[in-house]
Protein backbone atom coordinates (compact mmCIF):
# COMPACT_ATOMS: atom_id res chain seq x y z
CA UNK A 1 0.00 0.00 0.00
CA UNK A 2 2.98 2.30 0.60
CA UNK A 3 4.15 2.11 -2.98
CA UNK A 4 0.79 2.87 -4.57
CA UNK A 5 0.99 6.51 -3.55
CA UNK A 6 3.77 7.07 -6.09
CA UNK A 7 1.50 5.73 -8.80
CA UNK A 8 -1.46 7.79 -7.53
CA UNK A 9 0.64 10.97 -7.67
CA UNK A 10 1.98 10.18 -11.14
CA UNK A 11 -1.47 9.44 -12.50
CA UNK A 12 -2.94 12.55 -10.88
CA UNK A 13 -0.20 14.81 -12.21
CA UNK A 14 -0.67 13.36 -15.65
CA UNK A 15 -4.45 13.80 -15.61
CA UNK A 16 -4.20 17.39 -14.39
CA UNK A 17 -1.48 18.28 -16.84
CA UNK A 18 -3.43 16.93 -19.80
CA UNK A 19 -6.51 18.72 -18.51
CA UNK A 20 -8.48 15.49 -18.56
CA UNK A 21 -9.90 16.22 -15.17
CA UNK A 22 -10.69 19.40 -13.29
CA UNK A 23 -9.54 18.04 -9.96
CA UNK A 24 -8.36 14.93 -8.21
CA UNK A 25 -10.07 13.94 -4.99
CA UNK A 26 -7.80 11.99 -2.70
CA UNK A 27 -6.49 11.84 0.81
CA UNK A 28 -4.08 14.32 2.37
CA UNK A 29 -2.04 14.05 5.54
CA UNK A 30 -4.11 15.03 8.56
CA UNK A 31 -3.18 17.62 11.17
CA UNK A 32 -2.46 14.97 13.77
CA UNK A 33 -0.66 11.62 13.46
CA UNK A 34 -2.77 8.65 12.31
CA UNK A 35 -5.23 10.88 10.49
CA UNK A 36 -5.97 11.80 6.91
CA UNK A 37 -8.47 14.18 5.41
CA UNK A 38 -10.08 14.42 1.99
CA UNK A 39 -8.47 16.89 -0.40
CA UNK A 40 -9.26 18.18 -3.89
CA UNK A 41 -6.11 18.80 -5.93
CA UNK A 42 -6.48 21.20 -8.83
CA UNK A 43 -2.87 22.01 -9.67
CA UNK A 44 -0.23 19.57 -10.84
CA UNK A 45 2.35 20.93 -8.41
CA UNK A 46 0.11 20.01 -5.48
CA UNK A 47 -0.01 16.27 -6.16
CA UNK A 48 2.62 15.59 -3.52
CA UNK A 49 0.00 16.53 -0.96
CA UNK A 50 -1.77 13.28 -1.80
CA UNK A 51 -1.17 10.36 0.56
CA UNK A 52 -2.53 6.87 0.87
CA UNK A 53 -2.07 4.65 3.88
CA UNK A 54 -4.01 2.58 6.39
CA UNK A 55 -5.61 5.60 8.02
CA UNK A 56 -7.69 6.62 4.99
CA UNK A 57 -10.91 5.38 6.56
CA UNK A 58 -13.25 8.03 5.15
CA UNK A 59 -15.17 7.46 1.94
CA UNK A 60 -14.23 9.72 -0.98
CA UNK A 61 -17.36 8.79 -2.93
CA UNK A 62 -18.99 11.31 -0.59
CA UNK A 63 -17.28 14.16 -2.43
CA UNK A 64 -17.81 13.26 -6.07
CA UNK A 65 -21.38 14.27 -6.69
CA UNK A 66 -20.85 17.87 -5.73
CA UNK A 67 -18.52 18.74 -8.62
CA UNK A 68 -19.54 19.87 -12.11
CA UNK A 69 -16.61 19.12 -14.44
CA UNK A 70 -14.89 15.77 -14.82
CA UNK A 71 -13.21 14.71 -11.62
CA UNK A 72 -10.78 11.99 -10.73
CA UNK A 73 -11.18 10.16 -7.47
CA UNK A 74 -8.99 7.76 -5.55
CA UNK A 75 -11.10 4.83 -4.41
CA UNK A 76 -10.75 1.83 -2.16
CA UNK A 77 -12.97 -1.18 -2.82
CA UNK A 78 -15.80 0.19 -0.69
CA UNK A 79 -15.59 3.80 -1.99
CA UNK A 80 -15.70 2.34 -5.45
CA UNK A 81 -18.92 0.46 -4.74
CA UNK A 82 -20.39 3.72 -3.50
CA UNK A 83 -19.49 5.38 -6.79
CA UNK A 84 -21.32 2.57 -8.59
CA UNK A 85 -24.28 3.26 -6.29
CA UNK A 86 -24.05 6.97 -7.17
CA UNK A 87 -24.16 6.10 -10.87
CA UNK A 88 -27.09 3.69 -10.36
CA UNK A 89 -28.92 6.40 -8.40
CA UNK A 90 -28.18 9.05 -11.04
CA UNK A 91 -26.08 11.19 -8.75
CA UNK A 92 -23.25 11.24 -11.25
CA UNK A 93 -22.67 10.06 -14.79
CA UNK A 94 -19.99 7.50 -15.53
CA UNK A 95 -18.23 9.81 -18.00
CA UNK A 96 -18.02 12.57 -15.41
CA UNK A 97 -15.66 10.60 -13.28
CA UNK A 98 -12.22 9.10 -13.64
CA UNK A 99 -11.60 6.39 -11.09
CA UNK A 100 -8.13 5.67 -9.74
CA UNK A 101 -8.78 2.34 -8.05
CA UNK A 102 -6.69 1.24 -5.11
CA UNK A 103 -6.86 -2.44 -4.10
CA UNK A 104 -7.15 -2.08 -0.36
CA UNK A 105 -5.57 -4.14 2.38
CA UNK A 106 -7.76 -2.67 5.08
CA UNK A 107 -7.83 0.41 7.24
CA UNK A 108 -6.82 0.56 10.88
CA UNK A 109 -9.05 1.01 13.88
CA UNK A 110 -7.66 4.26 15.31
CA UNK A 111 -9.46 4.22 18.69
CA UNK A 112 -8.27 0.65 19.25
CA UNK A 113 -4.65 1.69 18.67
CA UNK A 114 -5.04 4.87 20.72
CA UNK A 115 -6.35 2.76 23.61
CA UNK A 116 -2.95 1.04 23.86
CA UNK A 117 -1.33 4.32 24.81
CA UNK A 118 -1.76 6.36 27.95
CA UNK A 119 -0.53 9.53 26.30
CA UNK A 120 -0.94 11.11 22.91
CA UNK A 121 0.28 9.31 19.80
CA UNK A 122 3.03 11.35 18.15
CA UNK A 123 4.03 9.17 15.25
CA UNK A 124 2.48 6.52 13.07
CA UNK A 125 4.17 4.67 10.27
CA UNK A 126 3.57 1.42 8.43
CA UNK A 127 5.46 -1.07 6.38
CA UNK A 128 3.17 -3.55 4.69
CA UNK A 129 1.65 -5.50 7.58
CA UNK A 130 3.56 -3.86 10.37
CA UNK A 131 2.49 -0.68 12.10
CA UNK A 132 4.85 1.35 14.25
CA UNK A 133 3.18 3.72 16.64
CA UNK A 134 4.98 5.97 19.10
CA UNK A 135 4.09 8.34 21.87
CA UNK A 136 6.40 10.11 24.32
CA UNK A 137 6.30 7.16 26.69
CA UNK A 138 6.73 4.23 24.32
CA UNK A 139 6.99 2.88 20.80
CA UNK A 140 4.96 -0.13 19.86
CA UNK A 141 5.08 -2.38 16.82
CA UNK A 142 1.73 -3.86 15.87
CA UNK A 143 0.43 -6.33 13.34
CA UNK A 144 -1.99 -4.50 11.07
CA UNK A 145 -4.21 -7.56 10.81
CA UNK A 146 -4.96 -7.37 14.56
CA UNK A 147 -5.98 -3.71 14.38
CA UNK A 148 -8.22 -3.59 11.32
CA UNK A 149 -11.44 -1.61 11.43
CA UNK A 150 -14.50 -3.77 12.07
CA UNK A 151 -15.79 -3.42 8.52
CA UNK A 152 -12.37 -4.18 6.97
CA UNK A 153 -12.19 -7.31 9.06
CA UNK A 154 -15.29 -8.71 7.33
CA UNK A 155 -14.55 -7.13 3.94
CA UNK A 156 -14.89 -9.37 0.89
CA UNK A 157 -14.57 -6.62 -1.74
CA UNK A 158 -11.13 -5.13 -1.24
CA UNK A 159 -10.59 -4.60 -4.94
CA UNK A 160 -12.38 -1.83 -6.80
CA UNK A 161 -15.15 -3.11 -9.09
CA UNK A 162 -15.21 -0.17 -11.50
CA UNK A 163 -12.08 1.77 -12.40
CA UNK A 164 -10.26 3.53 -15.19
CA UNK A 165 -6.85 2.70 -13.83
CA UNK A 166 -5.42 0.77 -10.91
CA UNK A 167 -2.77 2.21 -8.61
CA UNK A 168 -1.51 -1.22 -7.52
CA UNK A 169 -1.92 -4.90 -8.28
CA UNK A 170 -5.20 -6.51 -7.32
CA UNK A 171 -5.16 -8.19 -3.92
CA UNK A 172 -6.60 -11.54 -2.97
CA UNK A 173 -10.15 -11.34 -1.62
CA UNK A 174 -10.81 -13.13 1.62
CA UNK A 175 -13.42 -15.88 1.69
CA UNK A 176 -15.60 -15.91 4.77
CA UNK A 177 -18.01 -18.67 5.78
CA UNK A 178 -20.12 -16.21 7.68
CA UNK A 179 -20.17 -12.58 6.62
CA UNK A 180 -22.21 -11.41 9.60
CA UNK A 181 -21.10 -13.10 12.85
CA UNK A 182 -21.58 -9.80 14.71
CA UNK A 183 -25.21 -9.52 13.55
CA UNK A 184 -25.84 -13.18 14.39
CA UNK A 185 -24.59 -12.59 17.89
CA UNK A 186 -27.10 -9.79 18.51
CA UNK A 187 -29.83 -11.95 16.99
CA UNK A 188 -29.30 -14.61 19.65
CA UNK A 189 -30.24 -12.14 22.40
CA UNK A 190 -33.79 -11.90 23.73
CA UNK A 191 -35.94 -8.84 23.00
CA UNK A 192 -35.04 -6.88 26.12
CA UNK A 193 -31.35 -7.63 25.78
CA UNK A 194 -31.45 -6.47 22.15
CA UNK A 195 -33.16 -3.27 23.18
CA UNK A 196 -30.61 -2.71 25.93
CA UNK A 197 -27.80 -3.34 23.49
CA UNK A 198 -29.00 -0.59 21.17
CA UNK A 199 -29.88 1.80 23.98
CA UNK A 200 -26.39 1.40 25.41
CA UNK A 201 -24.89 1.71 21.95
CA UNK A 202 -26.44 5.10 21.31
CA UNK A 203 -26.43 6.49 24.84
CA UNK A 204 -23.37 8.68 24.18
CA UNK A 205 -24.67 10.01 20.86
CA UNK A 206 -24.48 13.80 20.74
CA UNK A 207 -26.52 14.11 17.54
CA UNK A 208 -23.65 15.76 15.68
CA UNK A 209 -24.68 13.90 12.51
CA UNK A 210 -21.06 13.22 11.62
CA UNK A 211 -22.12 9.66 10.66
CA UNK A 212 -24.62 11.09 8.22
CA UNK A 213 -22.23 13.68 6.81
CA UNK A 214 -19.47 11.13 6.26
CA UNK A 215 -21.85 8.80 4.44
CA UNK A 216 -21.88 8.98 0.64
CA UNK A 217 -25.46 7.69 0.65
CA UNK A 218 -26.73 10.72 2.57
CA UNK A 219 -26.98 13.23 -0.25
CA UNK A 220 -30.57 14.45 0.27
CA UNK A 221 -30.68 18.27 0.03
CA UNK A 222 -32.64 18.34 3.28
CA UNK A 223 -32.17 15.41 5.60
CA UNK A 224 -35.23 14.20 7.51
CA UNK A 225 -33.55 15.17 10.78
CA UNK A 226 -33.15 18.79 9.67
CA UNK A 227 -36.69 19.13 8.42
CA UNK A 228 -38.83 21.22 10.77
CA UNK A 229 -42.13 21.21 8.90
CA UNK A 230 -43.10 18.47 9.38
CA UNK A 231 -40.67 17.55 12.10
CA UNK A 232 -40.14 13.84 11.67
CA UNK A 233 -37.97 13.40 14.73
CA UNK A 234 -37.27 15.47 17.86
CA UNK A 235 -33.99 17.33 17.76
CA UNK A 236 -32.89 16.96 21.37
CA UNK A 237 -30.99 14.36 23.34
CA UNK A 238 -34.09 12.38 24.28
CA UNK A 239 -33.08 8.75 23.94
CA UNK A 240 -36.19 7.92 21.90
CA UNK A 241 -35.31 10.65 19.41
CA UNK A 242 -31.69 9.52 19.31
CA UNK A 243 -32.72 5.94 18.60
CA UNK A 244 -35.29 7.07 16.03
CA UNK A 245 -32.56 8.99 14.22
CA UNK A 246 -30.24 5.98 14.16
CA UNK A 247 -33.00 3.60 13.15
CA UNK A 248 -34.16 5.77 10.27
CA UNK A 249 -30.67 6.70 9.13
CA UNK A 250 -29.85 3.01 8.89
CA UNK A 251 -33.05 2.23 7.07
CA UNK A 252 -32.38 4.91 4.48
CA UNK A 253 -29.19 2.97 3.70
CA UNK A 254 -30.97 -0.36 3.18
CA UNK A 255 -29.69 -2.12 0.07
CA UNK A 256 -27.28 0.76 -0.57
CA UNK A 257 -24.76 0.49 2.24
CA UNK A 258 -21.36 -0.90 1.24
CA UNK A 259 -20.20 -1.18 4.87
CA UNK A 260 -17.34 1.24 4.22
CA UNK A 261 -17.28 2.21 7.88
CA UNK A 262 -17.02 5.96 7.25
CA UNK A 263 -19.87 6.52 9.73
CA UNK A 264 -17.94 4.78 12.50
CA UNK A 265 -14.71 6.49 11.44
CA UNK A 266 -16.39 9.89 11.74
CA UNK A 267 -18.14 9.29 15.05
CA UNK A 268 -16.48 11.36 17.78
CA UNK A 269 -18.13 9.27 20.48
CA UNK A 270 -16.92 5.90 19.22
CA UNK A 271 -20.39 4.50 18.54
CA UNK A 272 -20.43 1.46 16.29
CA UNK A 273 -23.40 2.65 14.22
CA UNK A 274 -22.72 -0.23 11.84
CA UNK A 275 -24.66 -2.43 14.27
CA UNK A 276 -27.78 -0.95 12.64
CA UNK A 277 -26.72 -0.99 8.99
CA UNK A 278 -25.13 -4.44 9.14
CA UNK A 279 -28.46 -6.04 10.00
CA UNK A 280 -29.97 -4.51 6.86
CA UNK A 281 -27.00 -5.61 4.76
CA UNK A 282 -27.52 -9.14 6.03
CA UNK A 283 -31.26 -9.04 5.29
CA UNK A 284 -30.76 -7.65 1.81
CA UNK A 285 -28.22 -10.35 1.02
CA UNK A 286 -30.41 -13.14 2.37
CA UNK A 287 -33.75 -11.93 1.00
CA UNK A 288 -32.68 -10.47 -2.33
CA UNK A 289 -29.18 -11.88 -2.89
CA UNK A 290 -27.97 -8.31 -3.17
CA UNK A 291 -24.76 -6.58 -2.24
CA UNK A 292 -24.66 -2.87 -3.00
CA UNK A 293 -22.45 -1.35 -5.64
CA UNK A 294 -21.39 -4.42 -7.57
CA UNK A 295 -23.46 -3.88 -10.68
CA UNK A 296 -24.21 -0.76 -12.72
CA UNK A 297 -27.06 -2.34 -14.68
CA UNK A 298 -29.17 -4.15 -12.10
CA UNK A 299 -31.66 -2.06 -10.16
CA UNK A 300 -31.37 -2.15 -6.35
CA UNK A 301 -33.90 -4.32 -4.51
CA UNK A 302 -35.83 -1.42 -2.97
CA UNK A 303 -36.12 0.19 -6.38
CA UNK A 304 -37.76 -2.66 -8.20
CA UNK A 305 -40.49 -5.27 -7.89
CA UNK A 306 -40.28 -8.95 -8.63
CA UNK A 307 -43.23 -11.32 -8.16
CA UNK A 308 -40.98 -13.64 -6.16
CA UNK A 309 -39.99 -10.93 -3.66
CA UNK A 310 -40.46 -12.16 -0.09
CA UNK A 311 -43.86 -11.00 1.16
CA UNK A 312 -44.56 -12.99 4.31
CA UNK A 313 -44.66 -9.78 6.36
CA UNK A 314 -47.76 -8.42 4.65
CA UNK A 315 -51.31 -9.59 5.14
CA UNK B 1 -38.24 -2.64 8.42
CA UNK B 2 -39.93 -5.19 10.62
CA UNK B 3 -36.69 -7.14 10.70
CA UNK B 4 -34.63 -4.18 11.87
CA UNK B 5 -37.21 -3.26 14.52
CA UNK B 6 -37.15 -6.85 15.72
CA UNK B 7 -33.36 -6.72 15.69
CA UNK B 8 -33.54 -3.69 17.98
CA UNK B 9 -35.79 -5.57 20.38
CA UNK B 10 -39.24 -4.35 19.31
CA UNK B 11 -41.72 -7.24 19.41
CA UNK B 12 -42.59 -8.40 15.90
CA UNK B 13 -46.34 -8.25 16.52
CA UNK B 14 -46.31 -4.52 17.23
CA UNK B 15 -45.77 -3.64 13.59
CA UNK B 16 -48.17 -4.88 10.94
CA UNK B 17 -48.24 -4.38 7.21
CA UNK B 18 -51.29 -4.90 5.05
CA UNK B 19 -52.60 -3.86 1.68
CA UNK B 20 -56.34 -3.29 1.86
CA UNK B 21 -58.42 -1.89 -0.96
CA UNK B 22 -61.22 0.56 -0.14
CA UNK B 23 -63.60 -2.16 -1.33
CA UNK B 24 -62.32 -4.68 1.20
CA UNK B 25 -64.22 -3.64 4.30
CA UNK B 26 -64.31 -7.14 5.76
CA UNK B 27 -60.56 -7.58 5.27
CA UNK B 28 -60.01 -4.25 7.04
CA UNK B 29 -62.12 -5.40 10.01
CA UNK B 30 -60.29 -8.74 10.18
CA UNK B 31 -56.87 -7.13 10.04
CA UNK B 32 -57.67 -4.52 12.68
CA UNK B 33 -59.13 -7.19 14.96
CA UNK B 34 -56.03 -9.32 14.55
CA UNK B 35 -53.74 -6.37 15.18
CA UNK B 36 -55.56 -5.23 18.30
CA UNK B 37 -55.66 -8.79 19.69
CA UNK B 38 -51.95 -9.26 19.11
CA UNK B 39 -50.98 -5.88 20.54
CA UNK B 40 -53.21 -6.38 23.58
CA UNK B 41 -51.53 -9.72 24.08
CA UNK B 42 -48.14 -8.03 24.16
CA UNK B 43 -49.22 -5.52 26.79
CA UNK B 44 -47.94 -2.01 27.30
CA UNK B 45 -45.10 -0.90 25.05
CA UNK B 46 -42.10 0.45 26.93
CA UNK B 47 -39.68 0.81 24.02
CA UNK B 48 -39.46 3.77 21.67
CA UNK B 49 -41.72 5.73 24.03
CA UNK B 50 -40.93 9.38 24.49
CA UNK B 51 -41.15 10.70 28.03
CA UNK B 52 -42.49 14.24 27.81
CA UNK B 53 -42.29 14.91 31.56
Amino acid sequence: MNTCIKKIRELSADLLEKGEVEKVIGFAKGTIPMATSPIAIQKKQDVNKLVFNSTCGLNLANYVSKGKGKIAVVTKGCDDRNIVTHIVENQIQRDQIYIIGVPCTGMVDKPKIAALFEDEILEFSEDNDTLTVSSLLKTQTLKKQDYLKGNCFYCTHKNPVLYDVLAADLVEEQKLDNLFPDVDQIETLDEDAKWNHFENLTKNCIRCYACRNACPLCYCPTCFVDESDPQWVGKGQDKTDVNTFHFLRAFHCAGRCTDCGACVEACPMGINVRDFTRKLNKDVLQLFGWEAGLDMIKRPPLDTYRPEDPDDFIK
Amino acid sequence: MGNLLEHMGIERDRVHFSWISSAEATKFVDVVKEISDKVKGLGLNKKFVKDYN
